[in-house]
């Protein structure tokens, strides 16, 4: 089906996408205002992101999500991949239907129960068996690959249902052991997935504030939790001006992303 | 496909994954479980195990006081309808406003469809949490909107925007509205054009046709989309409680409350335990329709 729109239909697409993009337009506009006061325009002024690089909790806690995110994204790829895998090339096993199930969960599940589940799973933990002795960069970076694999094993799921087995059977017939077949034949193959996949967990990291609160203990704030309890107090310029870097580097993130996933005309996001 | 024993190395790719998930996501839910029955106590941790060990022998005392709290206090019955009646109005909003989208960018130019599809994808991986904010710079009191309509002369004075209902469901559409016109895009892509030509030969009218053809085949799509719309925000917590009042009552943020400012994590748990027991039909039907697909 392709063709010219119709009026309704462009208007429809325009405003669509208004309602979707231009909400952050105007957050990263008024980044650049001089006035303290974010909606009223005072003039052209980077002095909100001069302020940033002064403000030692943020840069902080900015470092404490970049640790964490790094450990859940590579974390969650690896899990990720290898469950993927396991759904994907094993057509019957037993447990199957959980597995898929327990993916699945984390993709819909509110995050709140999640983050409830996970806290009282290391108190208990603690108390029985001495781990973890304290909540931090470990405990966010567990609670993370248990949301983010989920979201890899899709991409690389989705990635591997449209490659044909006969290559992997062929090397398998030649006489490659199933662990030589899945480095040397199947991990090339779908190496823009995994790559997409491990972007996707580390900005679910990097964005995640609920999973966060829950499970972290006072040492350490993560980029999002410093955030939202600032932004509790109100709009501030400076906010703006974080916040319009963070989705600088995450466009740039995901444009990269895109093109591994759209090469090869493949498309990966069918629901 | 040769049947083949799985040998080592399968058995481990699956395994790990599977004792990961059993041990920080199943356990957890069992936890939550116990935690539920569980009676509040001043201490570390703030709650007395509803299972007691006397010379070996365990003693299970559940405490359903913590449930029969949920039913009496009208507070936790009005969250949980108002989190469903808020949820649905947004699933329908995000509906009516992603169905033209998808289905315009199914009718757009091939040449266009890779850009569209990123411009729709692109701000779910921008950050959540940046994206509601922004929303508190429109609808504020001295906010985009108001400066907008105050300056045109429409309003004397200042609207109240900001920490309403229909901010909530603002945010949620405005959030989740990519998870709508995904699926619904991916279903409609799928239509077979030429039934619109046959029943357009045959003398339907293209408004006939569009319900009759386009919108019953769409509608495992309008369903899995609604799903993903309908089933998170319902637990949402982050929206109601930056664009939401006072008076707002959402789920999320109960238990969030109950947790972090009452330290009350037995009732934390059962409103989790309820919330989950209430999501579950949607859920299992949503991984049905997704598991149909594959």
């Amino acid at each position: 089906m392709t063709g010219r729109l119709s009026r309704f239909l462009l208007t429809a697409l325009v405003f669509g996408y208004a309602f979707l993009h231009a909400p952050i337009a105007t957050l990263i506009v008024y980044s650049f205002n001089d006035s303290r006061l974010v909606t009223v325009w005072s003039g052209f002024s980077l002095r909100w992101y001069a302020a940033l690089l002064e403000n030692e909790a943020l840069l902080d806690a900015a470092w404490v999500s970049l640790r964490v995110a790094l450990l859940a994204a590579t974390g969650a790829t690896v899990l990720g991949t290898l469950a993927g895998f396991a759904l994907a090339r094993r057509r019957r096993f037993r447990g199957r239907t959980l597995l898929a199930a327990m993916l699945a969960t984390p993709l819909v599940m509110p995050e709140v129960i999640l983050g409830l589940a996970l806290l009282l799973l290391f108190v208990a933990s603690e108390v029985l068996v001495g781990w973890p002795t304290e909540r931090g960069i470990g405990t966010i970076a567990v609670a993370h690959v248990t949301l983010a694999m989920a979201y890899v094993a899709v991409v690389v799921q989705s990635r591997l249902g449209g490659l044909d087995p006969a290559i992997e059977e062929a090397a398998a017939d030649l006489g490659a052991r199933p662990a030589t077949v899945f480095v040397r034949i199947t991990l090339p193959m779908i190496a823009p997935g995994v790559v997409a996949g491990w972007l996707l967990a580390f900005t679910l990291s990097l964005d995640d504030l609920v999973l966060a609160s829950f499970v972290s203990g006072p040492g350490a704030t993560t980029l999002p939790m410093a955030i939202f309890s600032s932004v509790r107090m109100g709009v501030s310029p400076q906010i703006n001006a974080l916040a319009t870097v963070i989705v600088v580097v995450v466009a740039a993130g995901v444009l990269a992303a895109g093109r591994l996933v759209f090469a090869n005309g493949k498309k990966t996001y069918s629901s | 496909m040769k049947a083949r024993r799985a040998d080592g190395f399968v058995r481990i790719a699956t395994a790990v994954p599977y004792v990961w998930l059993g041990l920080f996501l199943l356990l957890p839910f069992l936890i939550v479980l116990v935690v539920s029955l569980s009676t509040k106590e001043i201490g570390t941790p703030p709650f007395a195990p509803p299972v007691t060990f006397s010379g070996g022998v365990p003693r299970p005392a559940p405490d359903l006081g913590n449930y029969a709290y949920l039913f009496d206090d009208p507070l936790y019955a009005l969250a949980y309808l108002s989190s469903i009646r808020v949820a649905a109005i947004a699933t329908l909003v995000a509906l009516l406003l992603g169905y033209p989208v998808a289905y315009a960018i199914v009718r757009a130019p091939a040449a266009w469809r890779p850009l569209l599809l990123t411009l729709v994808i692109l701000p779910f991986w921008t950050s959540f949490l940046i994206r509601v904010y922004a929303w508190i710079g429109i609808l504020a009191p001295n906010g985009l909107v108001n400066n907008v309509l105050l300056a045109t002369g429409v309003i004397a004075e200042p609207l109240v925007l900001l920490s309403t209902e229909p901010a909530v469901i603002l945010g949620i559409v405005y959030s989740y509205l990519p998870f709508m016109i995904l699926p619904l895009y991916a279903a409609l892509e799928r239509l077979d054009p030429t039934l619109l030509e046959a029943a357009a030969d045959l003398g339907c009218r293209p408004a006939a046709a569009f319900l009759r053809i386009t919108l019953p085949l769409s509608l495992p799509g309008i369903v899995a989309g609604g799903l993903l719309v309908f089933v998170p925000g319902v637990g949402e917590f982050v929206i109601p409680d930056l664009l939401g009042g006072a008076d707002t009552l959402m789920i999320g943020k109960v238990l969030w409350d109950e947790f972090f400012g009452n330290t009350d994590w037995p009732v934390a748990s059962a409103v989790a335990t309820a919330l989950l027991v209430l999501l579950i039909v949607p859920v299992l039907w949503l991984q049905r329709l997704q598991g149909g697909q594959r």
